[in-house]
């Protein structure tokens, strides 16, 4: 499937666009990584990819046919939102958390039967946490809650999973775990668009890269063009420099200015 | 810790339930022994008395038990997991006030039973109507429905608080007073049956839709992301936990703490999942008030009104659960 926003804006208050006119579009495979300050528009995008909010103007379509003219259920068909981490009310387990994801396919009175359990079953081994299926949601680790939320969009069936920040809170180890496998689905046929404070994280893993700036798409490509020394200046107030390290892989260096001694 | 605890909870407490509902019926301060009590019950012998006296009294009140029990417990259950909050029962919504002040203006106009039954209902579904209206005009988040409701109570126990200050303080004020205080000892078939019928289809809609309800435990956003019409559940769900609170209210008066307790002793038992959570809620309500009725009206020589047993009992099986909560909380940290 290909998830595509044109030319989306969108405003909380009449006349105070936090988005305007960005466009983003990604087939099965691809990451996508959206970069930008706090407060630069990446969560709402987000909610306008996943139809939670509709855009102000401007268009999100799935294959062509635009979200608006999707019911809630179809949309959740197609896209899943791996929401931030938070402290659940209750001690749900890991199983009855993913099963929530089967969500989209049940009708009202329905209750999941052992068909929406296997898919559980299946969601849990593909994010490798299948062992973990009877534990409490509230006592497992921020990593691993992260990977439930991941099994929850794969049991929705979704092809597009939409991410809000899946490495805040979580250690280098932890981050990369959970990258890998976001890198891992995608190779077997999902998309993934990823909020992400770290531009070192998308020269890792992503494929294409938004850059926004104050709602508006400062760079849009490759993460090597959407990346640069300029765009970072532009997205974060202060200057970058970009190295290269032995295995090629770039990160992004601050350049702070050393103190004026006395 | 795994939790797979609990899957066998309901074949525990349902011949539980049932045991303490024969025995509701055959004790009681009318002096006959339990065993010839059972016996009249069985038809096999006894006096026409002793009969009418079981069949028209005592199985009429545990009935009242078993449904204002149920009911309280399953809606207090639906309210803590729609707002995300353990400490939430009937009264966050206005349910019980509305309901007490319908009862206090029927009283103060010497109404009869079907009157304060009927007004009780209606003021409490009024309440929450209010609650409602207000909620859903600033986009129904738990937090101004909390807020409304804490408003709208405070606003009906004030109404209160005025009936019996112009109440007559002979015929009327006692009366009130009484009502407020809580107990079963009016239930009569007549005023139950309608009660039999909304307990009924209130339950069998809960038990229908409990899967469910696990999804309105996440946030607004969560939800709606899987596909669900957040709001409008939201109204559905509170209308019905509404409906079952006022309907148990108005036949037995100010009853805490079971809607509170109970869903939480439930959790413990068979875990966070309303599949198992609701049905372990009804059936563990209906006991624990069948229970309390039964020890409300024998162990005094006069009975004592149930909502100060449920106190008594509820405050402190309350103190407990909240105080291991708060410790196995800090435990995670």
């Amino acid at each position: 499937m290909r998830l595509a926003a044109t030319d989306v804006s969108y405003a909380y208050v009449r006349g105070e666009e936090v988005l305007r006119g960005v466009s983003l579009s990604l087939v099965d495979g691809e990451v996508a990584f959206v970069l930008g300050a706090n407060g630069s528009g990446k969560t709402t995008l987000l909610q306008c990819l996943s139809g939670v909010r509709q855009p102000t103007s401007g268009v999100v379509s799935v294959d062509g046919r635009p979200l608006a003219e999707l019911t809630p259920r179809e949309r959740a068909r197609w896209i899943g939102v791996v929401p931030q981490l938070h402290e659940p009310a209750f001690a749900f387990t890991v199983a009855e958390a993913v099963l929530m994801g089967r969500a989209p396919h049940l009708g009202l009175f329905a209750r999941p039967g052992p068909g929406d359990r296997a898919i559980v079953d299946r969601a849990l081994e593909a994010v490798g946490i299948l062992g973990m299926k009877h534990r409490a949601y509230t006592e497992i680790s921020g990593g691993e809650q992260q990977l439930v939320l991941i099994a929850r969009g794969l049991a929705q069936g979704a092809r597009c999973l939409l991410m809000d920040e899946p490495a805040a809170h979580l250690d280098p180890r932890h981050q990369h775990g959970i990258l890998g496998v976001v890198k891992e689905l995608a190779t077997g046929g999902h998309s993934f668009v990823v909020t992400s404070h770290q531009p070192d994280n998308a020269f890792l893993y992503a494929d294409s890269v938004l850059l926004l700036v104050a709602g508006t798409a400062h760079s849009y490509g490759r993460p090597a063009e959407a990346i640069t020394e300029t765009s970072l200046r532009a997205a974060y107030g202060m200057e970058f420099e970009i190295v290269q390290g032995q295995s090629g892989a770039r990160a992004v260096v601050p350049h702070i200015p050393p103190a004026s001694p006395g | 810790m795994t939790l797979r605890r609990g899957r066998r909870a309901l074949w525990i407490l349902i011949p539980a339930a049932a045991a303490l509902f024969l025995v509701s019926l055959v004790v009681g301060r009318y002096g006959v022994r339990p065993i010839e009590a059972l016996r009249a019950l069985l038809g096999a012998d006894g006096s026409e008395v002793l009969r009418a006296l079981i069949l028209r009294v005592r199985l009429p009140r545990t009935i009242a038990a078993a449904c204002v029990g149920a009911n309280l417990a399953v809606s207090g259950a639906v309210l803590q997991g729609l707002f995300r909050n353990p400490l939430v029962d009937g009264k966050v919504l206005g349910v019980s006030s509305g309901a007490a002040f319908g009862a206090a203006l029927a009283l103060s106009f010497a109404g009869g039973a079907a009157a304060v039954q009927g007004l009780s209902f209606l003021f409490a579904i009024a309440a929450v109507a209010l609650v409602a209206w207000i909620g859903w005009r600033f986009g129904a988040a738990p937090l101004v429905l909390v807020v409304a409701g804490i408003a709208v109570s405070a606003l009906f126990d004030a109404l209160i608080g005025l009936i019996k200050y112009v109440a007559d303080p002979l015929s009327r004020l006692p009366a009130i007073t009484y009502w407020l205080l809580g107990g079963l000892s009016a239930s009569r078939w007549e005023t139950l049956i309608p009660v039999i019928g909304v307990t009924v289809v209130g339950l069998t809609f809960f038990l229908l839709f409990s899967w469910r309800l696990n999804l309105l435990t996440l946030s607004e956003a969560e939800a709606a992301s899987l596909g669900l019409h957040v709001r409008p559940l939201r109204i559905v769900v509170i209308g019905a936990a509404t409906v079952l609170i006022a309907v148990a209210v108005s036949i037995s008066g100010m009853i805490g703490w079971i809607g509170l307790v109970v869903p939480h002793v439930a959790r413990a038992w068979v875990g966070a999942d309303h599949e198992r959570l609701i049905p372990a809620s009804a059936v563990l309500g209906a006991a624990t008030l069948i229970g309390l009725d039964t020890i409300a009206r024998t162990v005094l020589p006069s009975e004592i009104p149930l909502g100060i047993l449920t106190g008594l009992i509820g405050i402190p099986a309350f103190l407990l659960l909240f105080l291991r909560l708060v410790r196995s909380r800090g435990a995670e940290r």
